[in-house]
């Protein structure tokens, strides 16, 4: 291993990707109120948009704002005040004896054992992959396509299949979220 | 030069476990789902790297599948929840026990 073959400039983006992820993940688990945590969990997913231009992600990177930032934690702060609970979660008592004791002891472990099997298995085998004749991946517009070409021919089936996963889950979710309105509809005739 | 990709692996691993000991402490079912985003974040994170270091732009497709899949549970998910609050107005998941024997 060769020490500082890396450029300054990708360290500062690594760092400032760190500390978006981890101050934004560790906000989502401590604040009380869901909507300061939806909050942070936008400051995370930042950082992992960072994370992802970095590594020449660039298609990714705009996905990662526009679907999780600006689809799904919309709808995650949408139900909260829908519901009216924004109001704090007691964190002071555990339901459980010892929960975070254990939980933590649990997590400390697994990701010691990955870090290990990681860094114990020089983290990749170096292997260059067939698909792309072990070129470098593009960024920016010939990312796009790269991704493109590879999603419309070798994943063809699968994008497929998230099309009808999306169609099932769109109308999983209107007959969840439907009130009964049968008993209702017969009330209103009556009158 | 761009970073070692064990930097960006080890970042992965540690948001994964910050979201784990999230969804394995918290109460509240939508603090959960929150946590839950982190842990496939966190695989996101990895897929790409892997992506970058073996030049195969098959992870990065895997992370646009995990998207469309990760939109799919919260809509479907939030849906449960909306139900579970009108039920019990609570979203707390310490007392779901109605499925007990």
């Amino acid at each position: 291993m060769v020490a500082m073959t890396y450029s300054i400039p990708s360290m500062l983006v690594f760092l400032t990707s760190a500390i978006l992820v981890v101050v934004g993940a560790i906000g989502v688990i401590s604040f009380r109120n869901p909507v300061h945590s939806a909050l942070s969990l936008i400051v995370t997913l930042f950082g992992v948009a960072v994370a992802f231009i970095a590594q020449s992600a660039d298609f990714l990177a705009a996905m990662q704002i526009i679907v999780y930032a600006g689809a799904i934690v919309v709808l995650i702060i949408f139900v909260i005040m829908f519901l009216g609970v924004d109001r704090k979660e007691d964190t002071s008592v555990e339901p459980f004896v010892g929960q975070r004791p254990f939980a933590l002891a649990g997590v400390t472990i697994t990701i010691a054992g990955i870090i290990y099997l990681m860094a114990s298995s020089h983290f990749t085998t170096g292997a260059m992959s067939v698909s792309s004749g072990g070129a470098q991946l593009a960024t920016g517009q010939a990312n796009v396509q790269q991704l493109g070409t590879s999603i419309f021919t070798t994943y063809l089936f699968s994008f497929e299949a998230t099309a009808a996963l999306l169609m099932i889950a769109v109308i999983g979710a209107v007959v969840l979220a439907r009130r009964e309105n049968a008993q209702v509809a017969t009330e209103g005739d009556v009158e | 030069m761009n970073v070692p990709a064990s930097w960006y692996l080890i970042l992965a691993a540690v948001l994964f476990g910050i979201g784990l000991f999230g969804l394995l402490t918290r109460r509240s079912a939508l603090t959960m789902f929150m946590c839950l985003e982190l842990l496939l974040n966190a695989v996101n994170l990895t897929f790409v790297t892997f992506a970058r270091t073996l030049s195969d732009i098959g992870g990065q497709v895997n992370v646009f599948f995990v998207m469309v899949v990760a939109a799919a549970e919260v809509t479907v998910g939030l849906g449960i929840v909306v139900t579970i609050f009108r039920n019990r107005s609570s979203t707390s998941v310490d007392g779901l026990t109605e499925l007990q024997g």
